[in-house]
């Protein structure tokens, strides 16, 4: 049996304040293996972003924070690398993406730019040439066909469905073993989102890579993600197979989830009702319904 | 260009209400009534004004600034003597307020709140908390004085003899490959552009640092850190750019105050340049020479403008775009 490709061990988390130590996480537990797809949802301030920026070695480097437990990457304990490996890890075999595509691209750089330094990540020097050609590609992966264009064009000229595939592409393109995506897409469009999160799931399982899908859309994790994790104020409250835990959440607190799936996700968009009312109705069908043929 | 016409006409009216009458105080006290109404009809200082400013007007367009009263020699060529010393101070002074206060600045931001940051704070609110022709007299004290490290005053040893091309005696010294003149030029340099860049240097590290520091709070610099970008790296590549677009039209406007705060440091530093000129012929009321002084600078003014404007585009490709017809 090989080692998993994440593997977080009783991690605790505090911040220094002015008032003193906060602690944010008190003893997060979960793991991911190759080609999985693992959710972790709860609402917001529950610890799931810091989760995601921990693996990522980001907190590590912020001064008010202290960290203790294991998070083993591929087998390796983060804590054990030094600095410099670590810092090599990201953005080759570990990669993100964020919730809003249109700010997380720099807005004075084209993609094509933007593209050639992530690839230059993983091939010192990449030639001008050979990372349009990597690029292309990448993007043809996410349905993008006239990526002469695209990579010729600054973030703010692109929609928002589409800065999210580039975001997706690049995220992608260096092919890491794990992806996190903290909440992809929350700031698009419904449809939009659902779209571009099929593109991804075609993608990963694809190239076998493993994701770290953090949300607070039980619709879209329920669609996506293989297993879940529940977390609540910093502690993991549930875990499960997605298909198990839907059909029988256990945990009051992800009972109280579940109900609460409209105000959770903004409300005003119609199918929600229907959702928590029968929440066995999977979002995808409302989804596919809204929009016909549009997907690429 | 019509901000040029403006400010001709402006001055141009300014010039000819300030008291005393130009011609008089040209030819001195010994003057008769007769040669002075003379020189009052050369000048067409008895016609109307507007019909002054309309020959003003034809004579500008062929180049003509008209003649100094002062010095007795046309307008322009007084101006060619004086304006590159002007602009060789103001050019190093605004190289260095670019090359010093922009790093300061990323750096400041890129250690926020650790001791250099702190220092570097420090020291530009010493620099903009003071007028440049104030710190002209400190250095020339400390440095020049106290402590000979500088000369005292002037563009260039008086032993040093160069033919003038361009009138930029930096320049000319390189032309004629004389490394001694030209060091010699910088030393004399080194305290007046200082002593004037030093708020635009102070303002400008202010700027960029407080607009760094908004940048680094964006989704795109976190993302440039998920992937792995040396701190450095993020500094002067994703962050500095997109911090640029908003510090930069102030650094201009800081850029085109140089030549404003340009006139006392000369002063303070016996510099050879436009101030000089521009207070000896005020104080004689020559009107070619004020409104011409004026006129080129004014112009200046907006060169500055515009090659900011380019800039900003060149950087913020929003404008850029939005620029061009699609
Ligand atoms: N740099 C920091 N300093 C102090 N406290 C922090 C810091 N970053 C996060 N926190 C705290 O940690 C807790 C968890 O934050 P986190 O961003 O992980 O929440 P989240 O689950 O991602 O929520 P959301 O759904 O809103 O993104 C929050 O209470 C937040 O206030
Ligand atoms: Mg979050």
């Amino acid at each position: 049996m090989t080692s998993p490709t994440l593997r977080i061990d009783d991690l605790r988390l505090s911040f220094r304040t002015w008032r003193g130590l906060t602690e944010v996480l008190h003893g997060v537990s979960l793991h991911i293996r190759k080609g999985e797809r693992v959710a972790l949802v709860g609402e917001s301030g529950s610890g799931k972003s810091v989760t995601a920026r921990i693996v990522l070695g980001l907190l590590q480097e912020l001064k008010s924070s202290r960290i203790d437990g294991v998070v083993e990457f591929e087998g390796r304990d983060l804590e054990k690398l030094s600095a410099a490996e670590r810092h090599k890890l990201r953005g080759t075999k570990m990669s993100m993406i964020f919730q809003d595509p249109t700010t997380a691209l720099n807005p004075v750089y084209t993609i094509g730019m933007q593209f050639r330094e992530v690839l230059g990540r993983r091939v010192k020097g990449i030639s001008q040439r050979q990372a349009r050609d990597v690029a292309t590609a990448a993007l043809a992966d996410v349905s993008i066909r006239d990526a002469d264009r695209i990579l010729a064009s600054y973030p703010f000229q692109l929609s928002g469905g589409m800065n999210q595939r580039v975001m997706i592409a690049m995220a992608l393109a260096n092919e890491p073993s794990l992806l996190i995506a903290d909440e992809p897409g929350t700031a698009l469009d419904v449809t939009v989102q659902a779209q571009t999160l099929q593109l991804m799931r075609a993608l990963v399982e694809r190239h076998q890579t493993a994701v770290l899908f953090i949300s607070h859309n039980l619709g879209v994790v329920r669609e996506f993600a293989d297993r879940v994790y529940v977390i609540y104020k910093g502690r993991i409250v549930e875990h499960g197979t997605a298909v198990g835990l839907f059909a029988d959440p256990r945990h009051p607190y992800t009972r109280a989830l579940m109900e609460a799936v409209p105000h959770i996700t903004g409300g005003g968009i119609p199918e929600i009702d229907e959702e928590s009312a029968a929440f066995s109705a999977p979002m995808a069908v409302h989804e596919g319904c809204a929009e016909p043929g549009a997907s690429a | 260009m019509i901000v040029l016409i403006g400010v001709s006409m402006l001055i141009f009216a300014i010039a000819r209400v300030i008291p005393g009458d130009p011609a008089r105080i040209a030819l001195g006290p010994n003057a008769t009534a007769e040669q002075v109404a003379d020189l009052r009809e050369k000048l067409h200082l008895n016609a109307p004004v507007v019909v002054q400013y309309g020959i003003f007007l034809r004579d500008l367009f062929h180049g003509d600034l008209g003649q100094s009263l002062y010095t007795n020699r046309a307008v322009t060529t007084d101006i060619a003597q004086f304006l590159p010393a002007t602009l060789e101070l103001v050019f190093v002074s605004g190289f260095m307020m670019i090359v010093l206060g922009l790093p300061l600045g990323v750096l400041s931001a890129r250690y926020r709140g650790r001791w250099i940051d702190t220092a570097i704070r420090l020291v530009s609110l010493l620099g903009v908390s003071a007028p440049s022709f104030v710190w002209a007299v400190i250095f020339m004290l400390l440095f020049a004085f106290y402590l000979p490290i500088f000369p005292i005053a002037g563009q260039i040893s008086d032993t040093i003899k160069l033919p003038a091309v361009t009138g930029f005696v930096m320049i000319d010294a390189l032309i004629a490959g004389n490394l001694a003149a030209f060091f010699d030029a910088l030393r004399h340099i080194i305290l007046p552009a200082f002593s004037l860049a030093l708020a635009g240097i102070g303002q400008a590290a202010r700027l960029t640092r407080s607009s760094m520091v908004e940048t680094y709070e964006k989704p795109f610099i976190e993302m440039a850190r998920s992937y792995g970008f040396m701190e450095s790296r993020i500094a002067s590549h994703f962050a500095l750019r997109p911090s640029l677009i908003p510090s930069l039209t102030v650094i201009g406007l800081d850029f085109a105050a140089l030549l404003a705060n340009a006139f006392l440091v000369e002063q303070v530093f016996a510099w050879p340049g436009l101030s000089r000129y521009g207070v000896q012929v005020i104080l004689r009321k020559d009107l070619n020479a004020i409104v011409g002084t004026v006129l080129v600078i004014s112009a200046m003014f907006l060169i500055v403008n515009i090659v900011v404007d380019l800039l900003i585009a060149f950087i913020n490709p929003r404008i850029r775009l939005s620029q061009r017809p699609a």
